[in-house]
């Protein structure tokens, strides 16, 4: 048994290393939507199991961020098993479970716009294989064959003899059956529930107040902890004077960490005040005085470093740009950015006797599980995480730094199951932020305006070089050069080159990650090639396009939802983008005006969207409004400062997060899935807003935006 | 010991007179719907109501709410029938994460109390509270739907 275990268990590890994925196990928050149930049941497979009334409990194994795939996902596994939708019940995977089955569930990560394009294939399989375990049991009983027997919403149907059963009447011998080798699964055009829009199965619990959240569990006996790390990255505790508080009312216990220093206490207000008044020496180490400008300035050195590694060189660049009849040269910045998830990072532990208990918010379960493992010095087997609803996660939570601290804690008060709850500003100042990226490009256009040659020189923050330093081939992070590398323009000579320029800032996954600020820069400068070609934007892209189907329908479906080219309103103007990430592919619109003052009225915002297919159409238009909100904030207001090593920024009030009053009351999503493939849906539409936006206020104002925020641009929203 | 009326219950509590309300309904009384999200009253995540009046939690102390009746999502409900506005945000599909959602619904209730019909301008003035999910555009929607919704039958 031992040796039939390793394999996956050297798989598990994996995976926890892996950040930026998976989730979610069966936990005990009390009224909890996927609280694990008793009720008997039988299990057809480890995603179905059938009880006797008929209810269908599907189970789920990524993490509900936000983005419904805590809906969507079933939805696949119940459009083969041709179950009743209405008696579906989601119940959430444990990682013991997990460790246990030999990962039945596969990935639990959440990250990446992957939850559906990763396990549409098998989820679907899941629910076919149990139809068809269904169907056989149900011949059995009636002694016909199989052939005679459909399954139609939760009941099998003899078509000869009318006979019905119910699942529920037939689930249990079903189980026992031998799952078939083969299924066959539908025809997209036979689809009965994907791709029509179901109310997600979590929202009645989200509008009744339900503890869902990490924040939210609640044990018997429990301690609360909060936290203070060293507000320079990289820094060291050097001493704290816990002997001022000792006796404080609520004190349990002062916990100090190699770079912070936690008060337990019996609740989390009176553990945060005590915090607060605790005398703390740091030692900020080497980092002690660095800025936002020492950073930009080191980051910046990539543009002009005479020798760095090429990622692709096609024809001859400079030949091409000697011959070129018009050149033109720009350089571009995007800030460090904070996630700001509405929930603060927590994460509750209990540590007893050897095992560990876990109740996180987290996007990767797994590597939760092997976090928490590591850090109490017990075996895998000993751990169990169980997972909660994630009050936005963004790419933060598949990082396990609270997990580690967490655990720590609760093994200094060992037998006391402790919440650790960042605050606000922790959260602010001790993120994974999203990297600071420098781009300079340098293109040739011949005397017709065509583009005959392009440079890239990309000099930004590495986050490969963080969690999978492996993955960097050559100094080349192709991850970091996505959009770039990758870029779908014909273009006969093309050169491309990274500088890797890592400075003491974490960085980390942030929605879209590098597809947030490279296509800002990429169709920013493409924008500039049309405007110096004399070509108008969208024609321009088209041409450059002609070999890239997908995207230049996303390009056309925004054009024309947007009426290009049709006149305007006095005084508006329109910018256009496109951009692929995340195995879809997305296309951006803008309409805006901005007066004399630099006031911005964004009018119109028209978001087309191929991922292929669409499983929800409800929630995939809600993913659009959220790109929109999201990516604006970070547009618009988006920036987190340095001074003497550490970050500048503490709270809400400055770092700023658009509210409903400045939301667009105008966006439109395009839907427009062209089939034959599977593409995410979270973080593509994301892509193309910053340059739409950016080339629309070139158009209305003859500035061009090289930097962001806009607020440091002399814009500003009204 | 501060006494006050928690979802029309007598609560009490032996807590410090500056203790924030939020903290005493979240760690010492278990009611976990109003959220902590900032603790600076700027993002709204623990908006409950105080003698029908929408407040931000985190920065009202226990000391204020004495005496007072205190209202958080989990009391909106009515004889088992959830509020309009819950109605509402289910029909029009309003939460993503839904951590927010306890003190948007909130804020949304106080609202329509107020002002039975409010603008777009209106609901632009009440609803300050964050949404880091974007839903602000389903927020609008369901606010003027279930204005609607409560109108009094015509006679």
């Amino acid at each position: 048994m031992k040796t039939a275990f390793t394999p996956s268990r050297r798989k598990f590890l994996q995976q926890s290393a892996a950040i930026g994925g998976g989730l979610t196990f069966g936990f005990h928050v009390p009224e909890a939507l996927a609280q694990r149930s008793d009720a008997p049941g039988a299990e057809m497979n480890a995603w179905v199991v059938i009880r006797p009334d008929d209810t269908v409990i599907i189970r789920y194994a990524r993490a509900e961020m936000g983005q419904g795939s805590s809906t969507g996902l079933p939805m696949l596994v119940a459009e083969e098993l041709e179950c009743d939708w209405r008696k579906v019940r989601i119940e959430f995977v444990s990682t013991s479970e997990q460790l246990r089955r030999n990962r039945a569930w596969g990935s639990m990560a959440t990250g990446g716009s992957r939850s559906i394009r990763d396990s549409q294939e098998y989820l679907r399989r899941a629910g076919a294989t149990a139809r068809e375990m269904l169907l056989a049991a149900a011949a059995q009983r009636w002694k016909v064959p199989g052939s005679e027997c459909d399954a139609e919403n939760g009941v099998i149907i003899h078509r000869p003899s009318r006979r019905r059963l119910r699942f529920g009447q037939v689930a249990q011998g079903a189980s026992k059956l031998e799952p078939p080798g083969e299924v066959k699964l539908k025809d997209p055009r036979d689809w009965n529930l994907i791709g029509k829009s179901a109310n997600r199965l979590d929202i009645p619990d989200k509008v009744t107040g339900k503890p869902l959240f990490g924040i939210d569990v609640q044990l018997p006996g429990m301690a609360y902890a909060a936290i203070a790390q060293c507000p320079v990255f990289r820094g060291r505790l050097r001493s704290v004077a816990d002997e001022r508080i000792l006796g404080a009312r609520g004190l349990i216990k002062v916990v100090k960490l190699e770079d912070a220093v936690a008060v337990v206490a019996d609740n989390w207000w009176r553990a945060n005040r005590m915090l607060k008044t605790l005398p703390i020496e740091w030692d900020a180490g080497p980092d002690g005085g660095a800025s936002t400008a020492s950073i930009r300035e080191f980051v910046r050195f990539g543009l002009e470093d005479t020798s760095v590694p090429v990622a692709r060189d096609e024809g001859d660049v400079e030949a091409a740009f000697a011959a070129a009849a018009k050149v033109i040269e720009a350089e571009y910045y995007a800030p460090f950015l904070n996630h700001a998830p509405l929930e603060p990072m927590n994460c509750t532990a209990l540590v007893e006797g050897g095992r560990v208990e876990v109740w996180a918010p987290t996007q990767n379960a797994e590597a939760t599980h092997a976090t928490a493992a590591a850090t109490a010095g017990v075996p895998l087997e000993n751990v169990d995480v169980r997972l909660t609803h994630l009050g936005g996660g963004f790419g933060r939570r598949g990082f396990q730094d609270y997990t580690r601290q967490a655990v720590a804690i609760a093994k200094a008060v060992e037998g006391t199951p402790v919440k650790l709850l960042w605050s606000r500003e922790e959260d602010m100042q001790h993120d994974y932020y999203r990297p600071m990226t420098l781009m300079r490009f340098k293109a040739g256009l011949d005397a017709a305006g065509n583009l005959t040659a392009w440079r890239i020189r990309d000099a930004s923050h590495s986050i490969l070089a963080g969690v999978r330093p492996q993955d960097i081939k050559e100094g080349v992070d192709r991850h970091a050069l996505g959009g770039i590398v990758d870029l779908p323009y014909g273009v006969p000579n093309l050169r491309i080159e990274f500088a890797m320029r890592n400075s003491h800032v974490p960085v980390g996954f942030m929605r879209t990650v590098f597809h947030s600020q490279n296509p800002f820069m990429r169709e920013c400068f493409v924008d500039e090639m049309a405007h110096a070609a004399g070509k108008d934007p969208y024609e321009f892209r088209r041409a450059l396009l002609q070999a890239k189907p997908k995207d230049l329908g996303v390009l056309d479906a925004a054009a024309k939802a947007s009426g290009w080219g049709s006149p305007l309103a006095a005084g508006a103007h329109r910018g256009i983008a496109v951009q692929d990430s995340h195995g879809s592919y997305a296309a951006a619109v803008f309409e805006v005006s901005v007066s004399g003052a630099g006031e911005l009225d964004i009018r119109r915002v028209v978001v087309a969207v191929d991922p292929g297919h669409v499983v929800n159409p409800d929630s995939a238009e809600a993913q659009v409004q959220s790109c929109v909100a999201y990516g604006l904030t970070s547009v618009l207001w988006g920036e987190i400062t340095l001074s003497q090593g550490r970050v500048e920024q503490s709270n809400f009030h400055d770092y700023r997060i658009m509210r409903l009053a400045e939301m667009p009351k105008n966006i439109e999503a395009v839907l427009v899935p062209s089939g034959g493939f599977w593409g995410g849906m979270g973080e593509t539409p994301l892509a193309p807003l910053a340059p739409a936006l950016c080339n629309a206020i070139f158009a209305a104002t003859g500035k061009r935006i090289r930097s962001l925020p806009l607020s440091n641009q002399g814009l500003r929203l009204v | 010991m501060i006494e006050f009326t928690v979802n029309g219950r007598k609560r009490s509590a032996d807590v410090e007179p500056e203790m924030p309300l939020l903290w005493v309904l979240r760690d010492v009384l278990d009611v976990k719907g109003p959220k902590y999200g900032c603790g600076i009253a700027q993002c709204g995540a623990c908006t409950v109501h105080l003698n029908g009046e929408p407040v931000r939690s985190c920065s009202v102390p226990a000391s204020a709410a004495a005496g007072q009746n205190v209202l958080t999502i989990e009391g909106l409900a009515q004889r088992g029938r959830m509020h309009p506005v819950q109605k509402a945000w289910i029909d029009h599909q309003v939460p993503q994460c839904g951590y927010c959602q306890s003190g948007q619904i909130m804020a949304a209730v106080a609202l329509l109390k107020k002002n039975p019909n409010p603008s777009d301008r209106d609901i632009d003035a009440a609803m300050t509270n964050l949404c880091r999910c974007g839903t602000y555009a389903r927020i609008r929607t369901a606010i003027h739907a279930a204005a609607q919704s409560m109108k009094p039958a015509k006679a």
